[in-house]
């Protein structure tokens, strides 16, 4: 066990200094505080609105996610397909589960690390007023868990492909899909001829009425077991992904 | 002598091709085996079997009596590998792989300070150590993905083409390197530079379409070769006819051959009978120029002719 999380940090470790040695990690932290700052402004009406609360912030995570989680997620297996290191990464005494973790948990540190920058909404809203910092900090487990999500997806996808782009592409719409299922245009189409089990068990898969109900401020299990099931799923199917591809 | 490497029956499939097909082999501690073949013959995928890369679909492999699929983790860590086109993360500085590297095989961190710059004095690496790995010439990447292999002092080297892209220099210093290093471990290099294995192999295994075609010493390989030991000369056009008889009266030589013509100097070949050495009263004739020619010389026959022999000919499936 002690060896489990010993080798797991080092491949974090790595992969997350690798995100900061390209301008990838500048051009996404910066365009990521940009988005979600001009959405809560000038999408959200956070000060028409007269309400000292972080809502118009969260409300636009999922949309902004579905962009940029997946460029986060593009490059950790398909850019160690393309140059060959994943016969290097996987012939050193690592289990392959400590490198899909090592992995994921690094990208999902990086995202951390975006969230934080945006702690000055934070600060701007208790400023401004008095509000309730349990729904807020309720906000900031949801979206992280949200991202976490999107992330595993967008990893086990990434192992399907040595092309970024096509790794990228695939995960976003994916994610969209995610996304959309839980809105009524999607829903209605489905009640039309799906049988009604079929339509709340794809209701219940999106993550906007997961992530609602979190932003409200309600923690419930059923969501953090959503995402956290979801993530497992996930990664466990890049576990088998990378075992067929990387001989590719 | 330990067996460290052992394949037995190893087998991999590609949806159609069968790209390995019953290889088995054993390398001893300090024996550094060539591995030969054309593109595509099965050598690459053969490593990445040994290297627990590679699930095989039949047979097994054991490194250091330890079986790759049952135990990967302890496998691995008697193993240095330096996988084709010697990968390694460019975004990272050398120091900083090399760390990398040292860390995942469970070094401490002083240990993983000495044991890097025990590698980066091995390999010579030392004035490039704070660039980007994806800055550096071919020939430096290279001797970083080969500093990466022997960090941890492993007992069994696997290296796909260590010297492919490198300048004369590098090849040589690389090959040395290897020499020095193979007196307590057992090594497999693959090639296809056939110099390489008379620089550096004990032992040359060839392989085709996925089958073990040769396996032998290099002289074992070089016997098999048809212009083994032949002697060549250059002799004046004038001369060849008598040159070309004065040489069959010999008992010891099978055949005298015209190989061709050019500035007015005919090449002769002449061939003793299998395996015999080239007599003496020959010698003895040439230097007292009563056989007169210029530039006289004997072919050891050379590696690329056997294995282009090997590995064309259909029959070449007969083991040396």
């Amino acid at each position: 066990m002690h060896e489990f999380v010993r080798n797991t940090s080092i491949i974090a470790r790595r992969e997350f200094v690798a995100y900061f040695s390209t301008p990838l990690a500048t051009v996404f932290l910066i365009i990521f505080i940009a988005l979600t700052g001009a959405f809560a402004f000038y999408v959200g009406g956070f000060f028409e609105r007269g309400q000292a609360d972080l809502a118009p912030f969260f409300q636009y995570h999922p949309w902004l996610y579905l962009l940029l989680v997946p460029a986060v997620a593009m490059r950790l297996w398909a850019e160690e397909r393309k140059s060959g290191t994943i016969e290097l990464l996987m012939t050193l005494p690592i289990s392959p589960w400590e490198a899909i973790l090592g992995k994921f948990l690094a990208a999902w540190a990086f995202i951390g690390v975006a969230l934080l920058l945006t702690l000055p909404m934070w600060i701007t809203v208790n400023v401004l007023g008095s509000p309730d910092n349990g729904v807020i900090l309720a906000g900031y487990v949801g979206s992280f868990l949200m991202a976490g999500a999107f992330l595993a997806v967008g990893s086990c996808i990434s192992a399907l492909t040595k092309n970024q782009v096509i790794a990228f592409i695939v995960a976003a719409t994916l994610c969209f899909l995610l996304v959309m299922s839980g809105l009524e245009l999607v829903l209605n189409v489905l009640r039309a001829w799906a049988p009604g089990f079929l339509v709340s068990a794809v209701s219940s898969m999106s993550f906007l009425s997961h992530f609602d109900r979190i932003a409200k401020g309600v923690l419930d299990v059923s969501s953090l077991v959503f995402y956290l099931s979801l993530i497992a799923f996930a990664l466990f199917a890049n576990r088998i992904f990378v075992e067929l591809k990387k001989a590719d | 002598m330990a067996v460290l490497i052992e394949a037995s029956d190893l087998e991999k499939r590609f949806g159609e091709i069968l790209a390995v097909d019953g290889i088995s082999l054993e390398v001893k501690r300090g024996e550094v085996l060539g591995f030969l073949g054309p593109n595509g013959a099965g050598k690459s995928t053969t490593m990445k079997m040994l290297t627990g890369f590679l699930e095989p679909d039949a047979g097994s492999a054991r490194i250091a009596g330890i079986d790759v699929s049952d135990e990967p983790k302890r496998a691995k860590r008697q193993l240095g590998y330096l996988p084709e086109g010697a990968p390694c993360y460019g975004d990272m500085t050398a120091r900083g792989f090399l760390t990398f590297i040292a860390e995942i095989r469970g070094f401490d961190r002083d240990e993983a300070k000495r044991r890097v710059a025990a590698a980066v004095e091995k390999t010579q690496l030392s004035s490039v150590l704070e660039q980007k790995i994806e800055t550096l010439s071919k020939g430096f990447k290279r001797r970083v993905a080969i500093a990466q292999a022997i960090l941890h002092d492993p007992q069994v080297l696997i290296m796909d083409e260590p010297t492919d892209g490198l300048d004369p220099n590098q090849k040589h210093q690389v090959r040395r390197l290897i020499a020095d290093m193979s007196a307590d471990k057992a090594i497999i290099v693959s090639t296809h530079i056939l110099e390489e294995v008379e620089a550096v192999c004990s032992r040359a295994v060839i392989i085709n379409r996925g089958r073990i075609v040769a396996d032998g010493t290099a002289e074992d390989l070089m016997r098999r070769l048809p212009y083994h030991n032949t002697i060549a000369m250059h002799v004046p056009a004038g001369r060849a006819e008598a040159v070309t008889k004065a040489l069959t009266e010999f008992a010891a030589i099978a055949r005298v051959e015209t190989v061709g013509t050019a500035n007015g100097r005919v090449r002769l070949r002449a061939s003793p009978h299998a395996g015999a050495p080239i007599p003496s009263e020959l010698a003895a004739l040439i230097r007292s120029r009563l056989i007169e020619a210029e530039e006289v010389h004997v072919e050891r026959g050379n590696l690329d002719e056997v294995f282009r022999q090997i590995t064309t000919s259909d029959a070449g499936t007969s083991h040396a």
